[in-house]
Formats: C-alpha cells, structure tokens, sequence
C-alpha cells in the first residue's frame, strides 16, 4: 500500500516478495492514475527534460500540487460520507487573508500560532457546514453552496480593495513557501504528512471505517447505532480544517493575498477525488486516491504547454479526466458484480 | 391550528427582518444617492460613479484615490463601484445601476472593448457623461478617453529596457494580462512590430497570460522558464503579471539570469529592485491619472468641453489639457523606476 | 395582515394531501412564502430605495436574469427527479462560442443561432447518455461536463472575442415590447414557462417526473421509462442552454470561452430558494420563477442602494441556508409538539420520506 502511496516517487512495484501485496496494487484503483501521472510526467520530460531534471522543475512538480492534495482530502472525507462540501475554496480565501492580517496586526506573532489560527478558523467554518447539514438534515450541496456564497462574500467585504502584499508577510514564513529540506518542498512535506496520517486513520481506526458505512447506507448506519450526526459534523469540520490550513500555506506560498484568492478550488477538489476514484455516491474511495488525483490534474495543467497543446485546453482535458474516471469506476463495478454473480451460481 | 399561528409568527418574524435590512439599505443609500447636486458647477450634477476593472487591485485602488482628491477639489461626490473579479459582462449592471441613480458621469476602466458599450451606449442616452481611462472601449460608446501614456510610449519603453538588459540578443517572453484585455494587445502587437524592425536578434517565443489573477500569473511564470529553458528575459505589461513573476524568479534559480521588465507600481516592486530581480520598471502615475481623470470628467458635465478635438481644460494641479484625436486626453510619457528613484515614489 | 400570514413556511411534506381546506393548502406552501417575500421586498425597495421605481429597473432586471430564469425552468424538472445539471452554464459558453465563430465564418445569423442550440442540444444528450445509459451519477457526471465544455469554448475561440453581430438582432435583443419597459426576451420566456407549467403540472409525464423524484424504483416497477424520462430532461437542459447562450450573446454582442461562468451554481440557488427539494419529488414552478425574481430584485435594489456585491452574495446564501432550514426546523417543531401533546391521532408531526405529499 504505501508502495502506491507516495506519488512523487515511482511505485516500486513488488519490494515485497508477497505476492498479495503485488497483486493488491495491480489491481488496486489507484493504480491507474498513478501510471496515467507518470506517463504524463515522462511525456513532458521527453519533451522538455527541464520538466523533470532542473531543481526548479523538480521543486514545482512536487510544491504545485500540495495545496489542492490538502484541500481534495478534506473533500474526499466529507465525499466518502455521502456529502460534499461546495465551501472549501471560499474557506482557503478566507484563511489566507486571516494569515496575512495576523502578520500585520499581530507585531512578532510567532509562525506556529498563525498557523494554528487557520486550522482553527477553518475548523469554525467547517463546523457551521457541519451542523447545519447534520441537523437540519438537509443536503449539503444546498448548504455548502449557500456557505461558499456567505464565506466568499464576507471574506470580499472584509478585504475591500487591501490586499496582502508579499512584503507584509515575514521572510522566514514566505520561506516555507518556497524552501526544501532535501530537495523536497517543506509545503509538500507537510501536505504529505497530512495525507499519510489521514489514510491511516480511515484505514485503520474504528471511527474512520464508520465513514464508509455512513457512506454507504446513512439508514442502516444510524439503525446500527453508529453516530452519525456527529461522524458527519467531524468529516465537515476535518474539511475546513484542512482548507484552512491550506489557506495559511497559501499565503506563504503566493505571498500575495486578494479576495479572490481560492476561487474554484471546490470543483478543483471536488474533480481530484472523482478522478482518485472518490464515489460521489459516498462510501468509496480513499485518500491516496484523492491525493494523486490533485497531482494529475495540476501536472496535467503544467505538462500542456510543454507538450505544445494550447493551454486553453486544459480544462476540456480535466473534463476528460473526471469522465473517464467514473466511466472506469462504472465499469469495474459492473464487472465485478457479475463475477460475484458467477461466483454464487459456481457455489451452488 | 396551534401549528399554523406559530409558523405564522415566525413568518412575520423573517418578513421583519428582511424589511428591516432592506429599510437600513435603503436610507444609508439615500445619504448616498446620485440626486446631490454640487456647489462649485452651480446647478451641475457633479456626482460621478468610479468603476474600475475590479476592486481590490492596487494600481486601482491609487487611481481612485487621485480622483476622489479631484472630486473634493472641485466640490464633486465620487463613489467608487465595481465587481470583484474582472470578466467582461460582470460591469454592465454596474453601468447599468449608475444610469438609473442619474450619475452626472460614469469613470471606467474597460474589462472587454465591446461588451459593455451598448450599456455605456445606454447610459449616454439617459444623460450620463461617460469617461473611460486606463482601458478603451470602442470610441463611439464614450465621450472621452484618458490615455496613460500612447502604446507607442509605452511599447517602445519596454522594448527598450528588455533590449539592454539581455544584450540585445535572445529568446524572450511576454506575459499579459487576459487574452482579450485592450491596452495590453495594442501594446504586444506594436512591441512585435518594433522587435521586427529593431531588434533582429531577439526572439519572441510566446505570450502568456496569467488573467490578471496573481496566482495564474505565478505559476505561468513557471512555466514559461520550464518551457524555455533558453528564455533570456520576460516582459510582463502589466501590474499583477509582474509582482507575480518578479516574486517567482526572487527564489528561483533563474534569479539574476532572466531579466523582467514590464508595468508595474513602485510598492509592489521595491523588494524586487532592491534584492537585483529586477533592473527597471516603467509606469505612469495611476494616482495622477485618476485625478485627471475625475477633472476631464466634471469639464463635460459642466459643459466646459464636448470631447470634441481641440477642446481645452483644466486640470487642477496638473494643469490645462487639450482633446486629442478620437477625444483622447493624453497624460504624458510612461516612467521609468530604478534602484536609484524608486524610493522617491509611494502607490 | 393577510400578506403576513401567507409568509408561512408550512412544510408540504408533513401533512397528507387534503387533509386541510382548499384556500390553505394553495397558500400556505413553500412557494407562496417565496413569492410574499418577493412581493415585500419589492414593496420596500418602492418604498426606500431611490430610483428603484424607474422603468429602467424593470427593463435592466429582466435582461439581466433572462438567461437564468430560461435555465431554471428545465433545472427545475431535473432537480424534481433527484437528479443535478451543472454544466449549463458552460454549455452557454460553448453555445455562444458557436454563435460567435459560425456568424464570423459567414454564415447567416439565424442558421448560426439555429446551429448553436443544436450543440446545446447535443451537450445534454451526451449528459443524458451518461446519467441515463451508463448509469452514472449526475453530479459527478456534469461536474465532468462543465470541465469539458467550458474547455471546449475557451479551447475553439482562444484569447479572441467575437463581438461582430447583425444590428436588427442585438437590437431585437435588446428591445423592449412596444409601449412597455419589458424586454422583448420575456415572450419566449413566458411561453415556455407556460409549456413546461403545463408539462410538470398537467400532464402524465409531469406526474411521472414527481413519481421518480420521490422513488425511482416505484416508478420503473409502476411502468415509468427512468432512463428515457431522465434523458429527455438533461436534452431540454442543454437545448434551453443553448438558446439562453444565443440571447447571452446578442445581448453582450459579445461571444467568448468564458461568458457565463459561474452561471450554474446563480440558476441552482434560485431554484432551491424557489421551494424544489433537492431529494426530489417536491417543487413548483411559480415558487422557482419568484425564487430567481427574488435574487435579481435583491440585488438590483442593493446595488441602487449602494451596497457593494460582497454584501448580496452573503445575502443569496443566507437566503439559500434559511429556505431549506426553515422547513427542517418547522417540521422537527411540529415533531417535537405532537410529542409533547402525546395524541396518538395519526402520529401527523412524523414525516418519513415515503409518505412525503408533492403539493
């Protein structure tokens, strides 16, 4: 598993003599997108070998990315329980400018506490996705979509026409946008770490597997007795949290904050999941997948041009992308319902 | 029955409540309306509405501040109205609410040169003065346009700088603002003609372009210098481009090696001169331009000028003006910041 | 005090069908809510907002919200049966890409508009196919879609604007019908309104429509084609798209990749304000045509006051969240209360989806 889990390096297929786990990443479903990310990678690098091969190339392969893998596995976790969460874009704005105050504001505020600030902050907002959608048992793209409109206009009216200025913020912050500890990108590490810790947790946890049941039949799930209500405010509240914290690393990495910063994030994320292999229908799907899903999509976006394709197709190729992604999705589904067909009528 | 009144009473509660938001907004919109007259112009509607492409945009945001200095000057109101991000047909019903709040003249910055002249046209109609700065729209939807500097000007300027900071030899870049952005494609297409005839030895391998959104322009930067790993020097005509490019190369390993010039203000670019990302810069003063444009503005609602060519006015500060062809007013010649200046200047 | 009372946000779904007179069950629904705040807000711009009674409001207005009302109409049947179309907005854009790019090539204007609609038509058959045929998700699917066709547009016209269009037609989009200020848009705006009332509200198929939204598998054992049905109405979608992207165009006398953007989420919160559940089987028509009314009326009337955009964005979802709140909050009320009072007459205040009225 963890072989698959690393997308920056290449699946090292088979260290283990096992021959499960060879066999579990043949046939795992992030397979393909791991090999469809390499392929464009290769592609491009032939292409232009500065792609892949130049330090600059190499850092921004791995630091592009990093943001959207936090913000889609926030999403995928809130996908998983059959919910979606159209806010995280506004949230990543609204974070981003918090950070950038708090810099102004706050003389001498120490790094950590701006970034706790954000994770907090977007935790707040996620706890209002949260309840609203788990009390009032409504759906949450209505509520999601009626918050990305409140956040984004609050954090417009709050901005004005400041913006935050890379000047504002202070060097050793702006550092971590850009710095590397062993040619790799401080952001990527932490987005990493983030992804590692929350794949364990789905994967292992008994909370975390109680997502997929909700996912899967939110009746049957609270008739068994799991709590959904609360299940569901947490995968909200992990969401924002995730986007703030994406919103504080934004500002280190652009330096530059207006009201317009995050802006169609949520379809970005929401398109990284489906293409990870993410069920909207909920229930399926996990956050490796998310993860490389963002990798493609944004690789994709740089590799284009490289590649000669006018870069005003890029989001016809993202279209491409989702469709053939949940195309794929069906049919496995299909194929594998009848081969438990055929598997019940050989028992008999 | 017991159910009916108390969902009747919350009904009235939420009609309260959306009444009484809409009666706040109502009277601070009346303090606020378009019907003050003002004093100086005698019974002249002196109220002008200010739409720049978008708000939350520094150089715009100078621009503003120069004309709402004029306005108190000469006893004017000036608001300042306007979308948040910069597309196209997101102006129009700005426009649209000004005609009808009857603004004695209406100050934009054009988004797109067509999509927003019929509603200009409208506004003409209904007897408000249009001025455009900045940004064109076709001449026949406006009465005045207040030209930064000529596209030759500014054109040649950049050109110029890029030339002798890469040796006059070399692939270069551009990268503008959004593809369909007026000011910006008169400017490329008179910088390929001059690079034809002048500049032989440069090679213009792609224009880019980063929408005006920071974040666009960062990462195109990036790619721009992947794609061309011989790429000697970027020229980014415009504000955002430029901070966002001259902020990429800052930690980049192309500091110092790839040269960048372009538009850009002092504020933003000051780290970049001073660590040696960037030699120079050119601009006009947004802040002066404003202030003109706020002037020219208030002569067509006295009637002092007509926008006809040859029509003179006066400036305030900046002293007396004369209608060019196309009622045109020119500001003057695009500026050049160094190391050595840019301290002198604040916006 | 009677216009008070008809801003009662009763949730149709806990009371069963007749169960109250006749002038009760037509004026205490979700869309009358709607349509008396409508009214109310109306009459407190009249009343407060200065030149908010201007002809010129109702003219700018309606010309601005057109193409959303046109999409709300076939949005609203789609979300009726539980399913979602967000790609319409790029279908605009790709609608008026080929508008623009058709006219320029030469072709004569109406066969060009005729051309763009049929690429309308084609972009919802190809969502229909995938929702319907494939059998996939269709908010997965139009997520895809948007991408895609939003692609296509910018990727056919690049960094250019098409803004070269006959005169009499940006002038006919752009007229008014003599001796009113209403656009002249607003004609073919009514008659379809009042072809789609009469095929939601009038008809078998309109019936089946609520019959799918409410359980899919009912209705295909009850003999409904799910499959043909959904497909007809992601065609409609993109047809009514299409037009709406032709109108967008004139109006403009602009084409480009990117008109329209952001367009579908505006159409979904209108019609979700407007009283359609997004679980389907629940919704009407005149709620959804007062839900975008309220949004545009909002915030023209904002805007004349001087109140800058941010402000009617925090507004439209605040709006959005209080309109489906509401009626959870209403019907856990009456829950808790039938609790409380512990008749056992019928258990009213319980209200489980399979026993949900569509009126």
């Amino acid at each position: 598993m963890t072989a698959v889990a690393t997308p920056p390096t290449a699946p090292a297929a088979g260290t283990s003599a096992a021959s499960r786990i060879v066999k579990h990443i043949a046939t795992a479903r992030e397979t393909g997108i791991v090999i469809a990310l390499l392929l464009v990678i290769l592609f491009a690098t032939l292409r232009n070998p500065a792609f892949l091969f130049s330090s600059d190339g190499f850092r921004d392969l791995l630091l592009t990315p990093s943001l959207l893998l936090l913000v889609a596995v926030g999403q995928a976790i809130v996908i998983i329980t059959r919910n979606v969460d159209l806010s995280v874009g506004s949230i990543v704005g609204l974070t981003a400018y918090l950070t950038g105050r708090l810099f102004i504001d706050v003389q001498g505020i120490p790094v950590i506490a701006v970034f706790a600030a954000g994770i907090v902050f977007g935790g707040i907002l996620g706890v209002i996705n949260g309840a609203l959608v788990a009390f009032a048992r409504v759906p949450a793209l209505v509520i999601t979509l009626g918050t990305m409109y409140i956040y984004r206009g609050i954090n417009v009216a709050w901005t004005g026409s400041n913006r935050i200025n890379a000047s504002d913020l202070p060097a050793d912050f702006r550092g971590l946008g850009t710095g590397q500890i062993l040619f790799i990108p401080i952001l990527t590490i932490i987005a990493v770490v983030v992804l590692v810790v929350a794949a364990w947790y789905l994967r292992n946890l008994r909370s975390g597997r109680e997502l997929y049941a909700i996912g899967s039949d939110p009746a049957a799930a609270h008739l068994y007795g799991l709590n959904v209500t609360r299940r569901v405010i947490a995968a909200f509240v992990v969401s924002g949290a995730l986007s703030g914290l994406a919103g504080v690393l934004f500002a280190a990495r652009y330096g530059t904050v207006s009201s317009g910063a995050g802006l169609g994030w949520e379809l970005q994320a929401i398109g990284a999941a489906v293409i990870g292999g993410v069920a909207i229908s909920g229930g399926v799907g996990t956050v490796w997948g998310a993860a490389i899903g963002a990798y493609l999509l944004l690789t994709i976006n740089r590799a284009l041009p490289i590649l000669g394709i006018d870069d005003f197709w890029q989001r016809a190729v993202v279209g491409v992308l989702i469709l053939g992604a949940i195309v794929l999705d069906r049919v496995l589904a299909v194929r594998q319902h009848r081969r438990l067909i055929a598997q019940r009528e050989q028992a008999r | 029955m017991f159910e009916f009144t108390r969902s009747r009473r919350a009904g009235v509660i939420a009609a309260l409540a959306v009444g009484v938001t809409l009666l706040a907004a109502g009277c601070s919109g009346t303090s606020g309306g378009g019907d003050s007259t003002g004093g100086s112009g005698g019974d002249a509607n002196l109220s002008i509405t200010m739409l720049p492409k978008n708000l939350g945009n520094p150089y715009f945001d100078t621009s503003t501040k120069g004309a709402k200095a004029a306005a108190a000057e000469f006893k004017g109101t000036l608001d300042e109205v306007g979308p948040s991000e910069a597309s196209p047909t997101s102006q129009v019903s700005y426009i649209q609410t000004a005609a009808q709040q009857g603004a004695g003249a209406l100050i934009v910055s054009a988004n797109d040169p067509e999509a927003i002249c019929d509603a200009l046209n409208e506004a003409k109609s209904a007897g408000v003065k249009v001025v455009t700065f900045d940004s064109d729209t076709n001449k026949d939807c406006r009465d005045l346009f207040i030209n930064q500097a000529t596209a030759d000007g500014i054109a040649k300027v950049q050109v110029d700088e890029i030339a002798t900071q890469i040796g006059d030899a070399g692939e270069i870049a551009i990268l503008s603002a959004s593809a369909n952005a007026t000011n910006q494609n008169a400017w490329i297409e008179t910088m390929k003609t001059l690079l034809a005839s002048d500049h032989p030895n440069i090679k213009l391998v792609e224009v880019a372009y980063g929408d005006d959104d920071d974040q666009t322009s960062f990462d195109k930067t990036a790619a721009l210098l992947q794609t061309y790993p011989d790429l000697k020097g970027i020229i980014s005509p415009t504000t955002v481009g430029i901070a966002a490019a001259a902020r990429y190369l800052s930690t980049s390993e192309y500091k110092g090696k790839v040269a960048l010039t372009g538009l850009g203000t002092p504020n933003q670019m000051r780290e970049y001169v001073n660590d040696g990302t960037v030699t120079s810069f050119a601009l006009w003063n947004p802040e002066d331009l404003g202030y003109l444009a706020a002037y020219a503005a208030a002569a067509l609602i006295k009637g002092d000028i007509t926008g006809k060519d040859g029509d003179t006015f006066d400036a305030g500060k900046l002293g007396s003006f004369t209608v060019g062809k196309d009622a045109t007013v020119l500001l003057g010649d695009p500026y050049v910041f160094t190391k050595d200046n840019i301290g002198d200047f604040d916006f | 005090m009677t216009a008070a009372a008809t801003t009662t946000a009763v949730p149709a779904r806990t009371y069963k069908a007749y169960g109250r007179p006749a002038w009760r069950r037509f004026l205490l629904t979700r869309e009358m809510a709607i349509i008396a705040l409508l009214v109310l807000v109306v009459v407190v711009s009249l009343a407060v907002v200065p030149h908010f009674d201007s002809p010129l409001t109702v003219t700018y207005l309606l010309r601005d919200i057109a193409p959303i009302l046109l999409i709300a109409l076939p949005m609203t049947l789609i979300i009726i049966t539980e399913e979602i179309d967000l790609s319409v907005a790029s279908i605009v854009g790709l609608s008026s890409v080929m508008t623009g790019l058709l006219t320029h090539g030469g072709w004569p204007f109406p066969l060009a508009a005729l051309a763009a609609i049929v690429v309308g038509l084609i972009a919802g058959v190809f969502n229909g196919f995938l929702v319907t045929v494939v059998g996939l998700p269709s908010l997965a699917v139009t997520i895809g879609t948007l991408a895609l066709y939003r692609g296509i547009a910018v990727g056919l016209l690049g960094t250019t604007a098409i803004t070269d269009f006959p005169q009499d037609w940006t002038e006919l989009a752009k007229a008014n019908i003599p001796g009113t200020p209403v656009p002249a848009i607003m004609i073919p705006f009514v008659i379809l309104a009042i072809i789609f009332a009469v095929l939601l509200h009038f008809t078998p198929f309109g019936r089946t429509l609520y019959a799918i939204g409410l359980n899919k598998e009912a209705a295909a054992f009850s003999g409904i084609d799910v499959g043909r049905t959904k497909f007809v109405l992601f065609t409609l979608s993109g047809t009514v798209a299409g037009f709406a992207g032709v109108y967008f165009t004139l109006l403009y006398s602009n084409a480009r990749g990117d008109n329209a953007t952001g367009m579908e989420l505006q159409v979904i919160a209108a019609v979700l304000l407007g009283g359609v559940s997004i679980f389907g089987g629940r919704g009407a028509l005149h709620g959804v045509i007062a839900g975008v009314l309220l949004i545009g009326v909002l915030g023209s009337s904002l805007r004349l006051a001087g109140i800058t955009s941010d402000i009617i964005n925090v507004i439209t979802g605040v709006l959005l969240i209080l309109s489906v709140v509401s009626a959870s909050l209403l019907a856990w009320l009456q829950k808790r209360r039938s609790a409380a009072i512990g008749r056992k007459k019928g258990q009213a205040g319980v209200s489980s989806p399979s026993e949900r009225a569509t009126r």
